[in-house]
């Protein structure tokens, strides 16, 4: 009986009796979600154009974050080293496009996907040897982010919005829409579609591989950029942030490989979702959870819906 | 040809690799293999450890010609804190004649306590790794100086029960949920249990140390008074900033020694003012033996640290700490056994002679740097105490004298613990200790 109590009505008593808290719980998985969604997007984006799962996008966030920090270390004005790790983060594309992609045009998905393997551990590398091991202080005050926060009172409680978060919330938004209508809307886009569909016939109708994959490459950079900013200022830069990456998993499994949409409201059902069970329900389990509880969900969307909430179902003629 | 090219060019970066990564290893030399990480998510903790102990082995055979005439070679293996990769170095390094190793991992550790009976090359996990190691009757090959984590977290109790009492106090405990995190989850239910306050745990896996939110709604739900924090890593950055924002009181919230470096409060900055951590070396480099790595080492260019100013670092000096502790256990070896070169077995045996007073702290430039430790057949943790030390925004400040352990309460559990981990292991051989 207590059981059952604790399952179906303490956690509901608990979330009227303190609504300031139960506001929190959202606000912290409403940020948590928006910033899944960015890590999603980056991976969704290089799915669609080479159907590809970049292995790499971690490290690419470690890789944009070092870099940005990095050059600012080296006196450069805050906006310009973002300016100039922009474009290390589009030379990195061009990289990839000429190097890598270019050379495996119709190879198998696999080879494709130990080839981003391959990118992950040269960037590793690569960062080490220039920018060293040691935790960086993300130069968040110098771009402008804003520190401090607004407090609301809520019942008998207050309800704390980090101003870091909200822009954290604010800037992935933005960015998860402004990529999702380019990508949705624009010439670009199109062809995008039709590279994921189809090389070959891509290709026949004149769309150019390598300019979609460049393109799509930096956008995953700038994403990787954006996520490395964000994530950076709620702890540091180190090479730990290759990790959070992970976290992206169980959202394209929710929201799809191939589909921006599903990527926003994948990494808003896991960030809310995982928020609400730790909080509520994850003392009946030990506590946890939230590192199981977002694959479990993925796993019970595979099981009834495998190809995502808004992945497109693809049925193959044998 | 250009196949011939590529592969006499492939051959020759392979031996100028083979020729930087492996140092000569001369019958006269001692060969101490150190399990580093400088890469990886706990790169962070792992540099400076690394770099203040190879760099006070270098000073003593700049400035001394070695240790008793005789030069120490320290040789990096990268286990990037994975424990696999460090039994893969160990085995890679263990025929070469190695001295004594320092695994810098609890995990690693855990993994090379039952070989170093077999190998007979002793394991020193300098205040971490598997806390029943201190019984030397049970573990003649394991040492732990000069503390265990179940000493420290009683020392931390203690700190605890100074300012306010224990006594029906809410506790939590947040850890990094591996091995390490999880070594004195045992004692503190015990010690609840036995002093009357309550535990609320917090485990953060290695994915979320950098995505703590859940973790620290939960803190504000639950309202302890304390928190221990049982962290490494990026996870000690992402908790005090996350704590800082729920407004959790910074001075209540206390790192164990390895959760409280320069390199994770600097990134944190002045929104850390107050958290607190243990210690048990020093800070800073004022120290006459820091002054010569100084000297003999980094300003000669000798050192892999990037800034002179690194060096008196917390973990920096923690590395120091370590060798310092071998050197004194290879000189009581040396006069023990009245061989110059001693091996790892005459090592083990200094590991439970040598006596680090003050007198001779003071000898070796570091007086005051750390409390004394006098080493035994019977006690291989050496009982050491730890002080508390205060983030001020910019560094890190001694603010407590030693606290010493309840060794009272530890002591039999660490037997008992000692005695059920050999309790299933046939053959296991222990010693006597008079």
């Amino acid at each position: 009986m207590d059981i059952l109590h604790s399952i179906f009505a303490a956690p509901f008593i608990d979330m009227y009796s303190a609504p300031d808290f139960l506001l929190q719980v959202l606000w912290e998985g409403f940020v948590s979600g928006t910033l899944y969604a960015l890590l999603a997007l980056g991976f969704v984006l290089i799915f669609k154009a080479s159907g590809v799962f970049n292995f790499a996008q971690g490290i690419m966030v470690v890789f944009a974050a070092l870099t940005l920090v990095g050059l600012h270390s080296l006196g450069m004005p805050a906006y310009v080293a973002l300016a100039l790790t922009i474009g290390v983060m589009g030379l990195l594309a061009l990289g990839v496009e000429r190097f890598i992609m270019r050379k495996l045009v119709n190879q198998p998905d696999i080879i494709l996907f130990m080839a981003t393997i391959g990118l992950t551990y040269f960037l590793i590398g690569l960062g080490e040897f220039v920018f060293g091991g040691e935790p960086q202080k993300m130069i968040a005050s110098e771009l402008g982010l804003p520190s401090g926060s607004i407090d609301f009172t809520v019942g008998r409680g207050v309800v704390i919005l980090e101003y870091a978060d909200i822009a954290a919330a604010v800037v992935a938004a933005l960015l998860v829409f402004s990529l999702g209508f380019f990508f949705s809307k624009t010439r670009i886009g199109r062809a995008l579609r039709a590279v994921a569909d189809d090389h070959q016939a891509a290709l026949s109708v004149g769309i150019s591989l390598n300019q979609i994959w460049a393109i799509v490459w930096f956008a995953s950079g700038i994403v990787a950029l954006a996520t490395g900013i964000m994530w950076g200022a709620k702890s540091d830069v180190s090479f730990a942030l290759q990790i959070i990456a992970l976290k992206a998993l169980p959202v394209l499994v929710l929201g799809g490989f191939t589909s921006i949409p599903g990527a926003i409201v994948g990494g808003l059902i896991i960030g809310f979702g995982e928020k609400i069970f730790e909080i509520y329900w994850g003392g009946l389990m030990g506590g946890g959870v939230e590192s199981w509880f977002a694959y479990v969900i993925a796993l019970i969307f595979l099981l009834f819906r495998p190809q995502g909430l808004f992945g497109e179902k693809i049925i193959d003629r044998i | 040809m250009k196949k011939l090219l590529a592969i006499g060019t492939a051959a020759a970066c392979l031996g100028a690799v083979l020729a930087t990564s492996a140092p000569a290893v001369a019958e006269d030399t001692f060969y101490i293999p150190s399990l580093s990480y400088r890469t990886g998510p706990f790169a962070g903790g792992g540099i400076p450890n690394a770099n203040g102990f190879a760099d006070y082995f270098n000073m003593l055979n700049e400035r001394d010609g070695g240790i008793g005439g005789v030069k120490v070679v320290v040789e990096e293996c990268e286990t990037g804190y994975n424990s696999k990769k460090g039994v893969e170095c160990y085995e890679a390094t263990k025929g070469k004649g190695a001295l004594v190793y320092n695994p810098l991992s609890t995990g690693i550790t855990l993994q090379l306590v039952p070989k170093a009976p077999v190998d007979k090359i002793p394991v020193f996990s300098s205040g971490y790794g598997l806390s029943a190691t201190a019984v030397g009757e049970k573990f003649p090959w394991g040492f732990n100086y000069p503390s265990t984590y179940w000493s420290q977290l009683t020392s931390i109790l203690k700190y605890i029960d100074s300012k306010g009492g224990l006594k029906g106090k809410k506790i939590g405990y947040l850890y990094l949920d591996v091995g390490y995190g999880k070594e004195p989850i045992p004692l503190l239910d015990v010690l609840s249990k036995k002093l009357g306050f309550s535990v609320t745990k917090y485990p953060v896996g290695v994915k979320e140390m950098q995505a703590q939110s859940s973790h620290w709604l939960k803190v504000r739900k639950d309202r302890p008074d304390w928190i221990i924090n049982w962290g490494w890593g990026a996870m000690n950055s992402t908790a005090v900033k996350e704590a800082a924002k729920i407004r959790f009181p910074l001075d209540r919230f206390i790192g164990n020694w390895w959760s409280g470096t320069h390199a994770d409060l600097r990134t944190v900055g002045a929104t850390g003012k107050g958290y607190m951590a243990a210690n048990f070396s020093g800070i800073g480099a004022s120290y006459p033996a820091l002054q010569d790595v100084l000297k003999y080492v980094v300003n000669k260019g000798k050192s892999q640290v990037k800034s002179k100013d690194l060096v008196g670092d917390v973990i920096y000096n923690r590395g120091v700490f370590q060798a310092v502790i071998i050197a004194e256990a290879i000189r009581s070896a040396q006069k023990t056994t009245g061989k110059k070169v001693i091996n790892a077995e005459d090592l083990r045996g200094g590991f439970e002679t040598f006596d680090l007073s003050e007198a001779r702290l003071k000898e070796i430039g570091l007086e005051g740097f750390t409390q004394p430790i006098k080493a035994s057949c019977k006690d291989h943790e050496g009982g050491g105490g730890i002080y508390m030390q205060q983030w001020d925004g910019k560094d890190w400040k001694r603010v407590s004298d030693m606290i010493s352990p309840m060794t009272d309460i530890v002591r039999p559990m660490l037997e008992k613990a000692a005695a059920k981990y050999i309790a299933d292991k046939p053959g296991w051989k222990t010693q006597t200790c008079k």
